[in-house]
């Protein structure tokens, strides 16, 4: 990660809380809490993680649940394959708001 | 005083000391078949260090003098000491249960085709490596065609009841982190490593441990190259966890290196850290109850073995 995004930025994650540790806290026990094992193991919750990183394109996210799912025991063929999962359900998303246009043309064509 | 022992001291009164020997581990060389990217021994084809008869008869003569209840056989390949069966059937005769820590491609090396059948005769346990449960993975870190070897040897030591209910031959499988980074929990790895070994290969076992890699060796070279030694340092230190104290294996254990020092663990054996200087460091002068309650050497390297779950 370079340019615009520093990676040892990640590590400062915690300065966030500095104008306001109630609100960051509650994240925090929040976010920790989420991704402890429960109907779901964390294998799959990091897995998800993974996926949200890459459809909200954030590296910081990208990084950090790539290493999670490493730990976890997963290699680069189990990375890819959640990454064309993510990367397809985002791209069904745009593809199905072909029907607005669909719909919006209908309309006001003859 | 080193970073290690300072939390040890924050957790204990004392330093680690051991609690008796009761695993004799014994470097048998150096020598490999392979030469894996996370080696501590840094073993491969080209090493020469091997443990010769005259260490190898001290060693049976520790064993049948000494209360010691396990033989723990470790390399580079121990299979390609050529005094292996020897070391095995006069251990045997000593009655003491045995270990062979195999990366089982040796097994199609040549000469050691009836290993896995010679273990099996000799009520071996096995503690196979098997870094991954996916080709891509394995051959990676061991070196390409290994994982298909890995899982003929698997095959083979299963068709002799290794890792099945009914044949009660102990077959157990080691995890390393394929890079710079902790295993996670043992147990859900070890779910995916059954599920994925049974499903695809029809091959069982009965453990999986992780264990995390020692920065030493050529794991430490790979870290110093890529820039991630300081942080997995950090990393290590930072998941230190004092409920492993207790079950460290180099509390309970000696290690004979391939020359017969003695060292308290095999990674301190790589480092040339030998037993606390108050202790006899050959075999020349192994004495039970002075090794037995002697203090640990310690460095910060052993961070790696108390991280998280820990690794013994």
């Amino acid at each position: 990660m370079g340019g615009y995004y520093k990676e040892e930025d990640l590590g400062r994650f915690g300065e966030i809380g500095k104008y306001n540790p109630d609100l960051f806290k509650k994240f925090m026990d929040w976010y920790n809490a989420s991704l402890e094992p429960g109907l779901l193991t964390k294998r799959e919750k990091v897995l998800i993680g993974l996926a949200v990183a890459h459809t909200v394109q954030c590296p910081y996210c990208i990084d950090a649940y790539t290493r999670s799912c490493l730990e976890e025991g997963m290699n680069l063929e189990h990375i890819t394959e959640v990454v064309h999962t993510a990367s397809a359900v985002k791209g069904g998303a745009c593809l199905i708001h072909g029907i607005q246009a669909h719909n919006t043309a209908g309309k006001i064509s003859l | 005083m080193t970073g290690f022992e300072k939390k040890v001291h924050e957790v204990q009164s004392g330093p680690l000391q051991a609690c008796g020997i009761k695993i004799l581990q014994v470097n048998l060389g150096y020598q490999c078949n392979l030469a894996c990217r996370h080696c501590h021994i840094e073993a491969g084809p080209s090493r020469t260090e091997s443990m010769g008869m005259k260490v190898i008869d001290q060693v049976i003569d520790v064993l049948e003098k000494s209360p010691i209840e396990i033989l723990d056989i470790t390399g580079g390949a121990p299979e390609l000491n050529p005094h292996l069966r020897y070391l095995v059937q006069k251990a045997r005769g000593a009655g003491v249960h045995l270990i062979a820590r195999t990366n089982l491609s040796v097994f199609f090396e040549p000469g050691m085709h009836d290993i896995p059948g010679f273990y099996a005769e000799n009520d071996v346990e096995i503690i196979a490596s098997l870094p991954h449960y996916m080709e891509t993975s394995v051959d990676r870190v061991r070196g390409s065609g290994t994982f298909t070897k890995s899982i003929e040897a698997l095959r083979t030591l299963n068709g002799l009841g290794y890792g099945t209910e009914q044949g009660k031959k102990q077959l157990h499988l080691v995890y390393n982190p394929p890079g710079a980074f902790l295993p996670s929990s043992q147990t859900e790895l070890e779910k995916q490593y059954r599920k994925e070994l049974l499903s695809k290969f029809n091959i069982v076992f009965n453990r999986l441990y992780t264990f995390a890699n020692m920065p030493i060796g050529r794991f430490r070279d790979f870290l110093v190259r890529t820039d991630n030694y300081q942080a997995y340092q950090e990393k290590i230190k930072g998941a230190f966890n004092p409920g492993t104290l207790n079950g460290l294996m180099c509390r309970y254990m000696i290690s004979i290196g391939w020359d017969g020092t003695l060292y308290d663990c095999d990674f301190n054996q790589v480092l040339g850290l030998t037993v606390d200087m108050e202790c006899p460091d050959h075999i020349n002068d192994f004495d039970y109850s002075v090794l037995a309650g002697r203090k640990i050497v310690t460095d910060d390297h052993c961070f790696a073995c108390t991280a998280g779950q820990g690794s013994t």
